[in-house]
């Protein structure tokens, strides 16, 4: 006895199923293409309005000897080596403290701990940066910069690069936790077997097992600790403008905080004026460092998950 | 002594346990104190902020959240903060999160293996990775232009504040979405076809309420987010100082708007001693939003973990 073969059209549904089916498939693809449109607009008024910028403005404006935007001083170098030296500053807090926190984490602490430490950081990583703006301004300056070096000013891109570095300690510990606990137990066990104590098997086996996605983690903390304003703009303290300056003792301007004082400052950001086009000129700026460093990052991450 | 010997010496020793590693507990000590660092971090900023805090809410007690802004001190409440914080919560909600669900299930379960498909992709996590402030360049230039346009008073209104969170959060709450449809094991859609569903008819029976747990985490976790984003409200024009509103609701989305951190922010940058204690007050009615909405979305993760 033969099965009749079913026929084509019986497969496919009936008409109106069809035309459902096609109506939700449309329905979704729009709203994901909504997302390459929000891509597009961000480059487009960047790009629009920076160019409008630089087309308003001389060139020796940018290198003026500082960033006062309503003196017409546009001082590219002064806002990027402010930004820079935040960075640095807060990877030195960061990076030491998140990776030792993820070595904790994947290494020692037993699953209760990690358990319950886990969603502490998460909290932590949940602290609008406003509030650690203020924490940095207010509690890290007075107490800890100034009790270090007496002379500190009363607002310095010491203490916003510290309060930056708080806040990005919970991204390094995560995702480099993420690629420890990545690595196969084998190797653990290997590293055990051979005799090697803890320290050995974490540092010697793990940590270089894992090293892309710990590389990954620092670059993701120091694009994140670029495009980081709240603290830069309430404890760098040069709301007016700065002259260019590498002295992490005083108050500096960095790509961040100069967008945030411009947008805040007295002068509201309105008409076309060179200060007003100036924001879209560091939006951009900032926006193709961080791009950079994003890339540069991703392409660690996916090395990571390739390897085992 | 021959060689063999001082090896088997060395071997019998440490197998007995009789030397002690010194360079191990010293390193365990060191991860130990970063991991304990990041944990006292968080007590002491909320700490910190609670001694500084504490005073006014306990002597203005529920006057400080139900008085507008003032310039004076004894005056000033966040209500207008509280109110615009959840109108812009609300307006997020409708717009980010369906778009953002959808496209996650577009990407997971529609999405053919293409070119298109990995661009969207690759644009989602890269709009991941820009920084908050520059999202408010693009609410500055397209949403606030928008209702300048369409006369909706200046266009620095809740709606354009309200749409560039929205875009803020979008990449966030797809990323989520998309890891909690994945987790959803293939056996369930095969159950599904295999009776005759069709595709959508498996996303909306199946997928999302084996999904919904996870997908509200991720969303409940992005709004917690916008909720305690400055930067790019100060771009779209968020009111920085005192204003008054009318009870309407068209005063209330087309007129001047302001949101908790903005407060924060504002007050923060005051020098009166007065404002400090005020700054602090409002921080800890943010932080007792933003903690919350964390709190609840690890809570919602660890009771409705499922092993598949």
């Amino acid at each position: 006895m033969t099965v009749a073969a079913p026929s084509g059209t019986r497969l496919r549904g009936t008409p109106r199923r069809r035309r459902n089916e096609g109506l939700v498939r449309t329905l979704l693809l729009l709203a994901s293409i909504l997302s390459v449109l929000v891509s597009a607009g961000i480059v487009v008024s960047l790009i629009f309005e920076a160019a409008q910028f630089v087309m308003s403005i001389e060139l020796p404006q940018l290198f003026a000897d500082g960033w006062f935007p309503r003196r017409g001083q546009f001082s590219i170098p002064t806002v990027l080596v402010g930004s820079v030296l935040v960075t640095v500053i807060a990877m030195l807090v960061a990076a030491p403290v998140g990776l030792a926190s993820a070595i904790y984490l994947a290494e020692y602490a037993t699953p209760r701990v990690r358990k319950t430490v886990k969603p502490i950081l998460e909290i932590l990583a949940g602290i609008p940066s406003v509030v650690l703006g203020f924490f940095a301004l207010t509690l890290i300056n007075p107490v800890v910069v100034r009790g270090l070096f007496p002379d500190a000013k009363a607002s310095t891109i010491l203490a916003a690069g510290i309060g930056v570095g708080l806040l990005t300690i919970p991204l390094v510990a995560s995702v480099s936790e993420d690629a420890m606990r990545a690595v196969p137990q084998a190797l653990r066990e290997a590293s055990y077997g051979l005799g090697a104590r803890r320290l050995t098997t974490s540092l010697r086996v793990v940590v270089p097992a894992a090293i892309s996605g710990i590389v990954a983690a620092l670059i993701l903390a120091a694009s994140r600790a670029v495009g980081e304003t709240m603290v830069v703009a309430l404890a760098a303290g040069a709301t007016a403008g700065s002259l260019f300056t590498v002295d992490p003792l005083g108050p500096g301007q960095t790509l961040t905080g100069a967008m945030a004082s411009l947008a805040a400052g007295s002068d509201q950001v309105t008409g076309d004026s060179a200060a007003f086009l100036s924001l879209f000129f560091l939006g951009f700026l900032l926006f193709v460092i961080t791009f950079g460093l994003n890339l540069i990052g991703d392409i660690f991450v996916r090395r990571a998950r390739q390897r085992y | 002594m021959s060689a063999h010997s001082v090896t088997a010496g060395a071997v019998s020793r440490s197998l007995e346990g009789k030397r002690v590693d010194i360079a191990g507990y010293v390193f365990t000590g060191i991860l130990l104190a970063s991991l304990l660092f990041t944990l006292a971090l968080l007590a002491i900023l909320v700490g910190d902020q609670l001694q500084r805090g504490l005073p006014v809410l306990t002597e203005r007690g529920t006057e400080f959240v139900t008085s507008p802004l003032s310039s004076r001190p004894d005056r000033a409440g966040v209500m207008q903060g509280i109110v615009g914080s959840a109108a812009l919560a609300v307006i997020v909600s409708i717009l980010a999160f369906p778009v953002g669900i959808l496209t996650a299930v577009y990407l997971e379960e529609y999405a053919p293996a293409n070119r298109l498909t990995r661009f969207i992709d690759v644009n989602i996590r890269n709009l991941a990775g820009v920084p908050s402030v520059v999202y408010g360049l693009l609410g500055l230039a397209m949403f606030v232009s928008l209702f300048q346009v369409l006369g909706v008073g200046n266009g620095r209104n809740l709606l354009s504040g309200g749409l560039t969170l929205a875009v803020l959060i979008l990449p966030l709450v797809i990323i989520t979405s998309a890891e909690a449809i994945r987790a959803v094991p293939s056996t369930i859609r095969e159950a599904g076809y295999g009776i005759g569903a069709s595709r959508w008819q498996v996303v909306r029976t199946l997928i999302l309420p084996s999904a919904a747990p996870g997908i509200l985490t991720g969303t409940v976790l992005a709004l917690s987010r916008a909720l305690g984003e400055t930067a790019p409200l100060i771009l779209a024009g968020a009111v920085l100082g005192s204003f008054s509103t009318g009870g309407s609701l068209a005063d209330l989305f087309g007129g001047p708007y302001t949101a908790l951190p903005i407060i924060v922010f504002d007050w923060a940058r005051k020098p009166q001693d007065e404002f400090r204690a005020l700054t602090s007050a409002a921080i800890l009615v943010l932080l007792a939003v933003t903690i919350l909405a964390n709190a609840i979305a690890i809570y919602l993760r660890s009771r409705f973990d499922r092993r598949w």
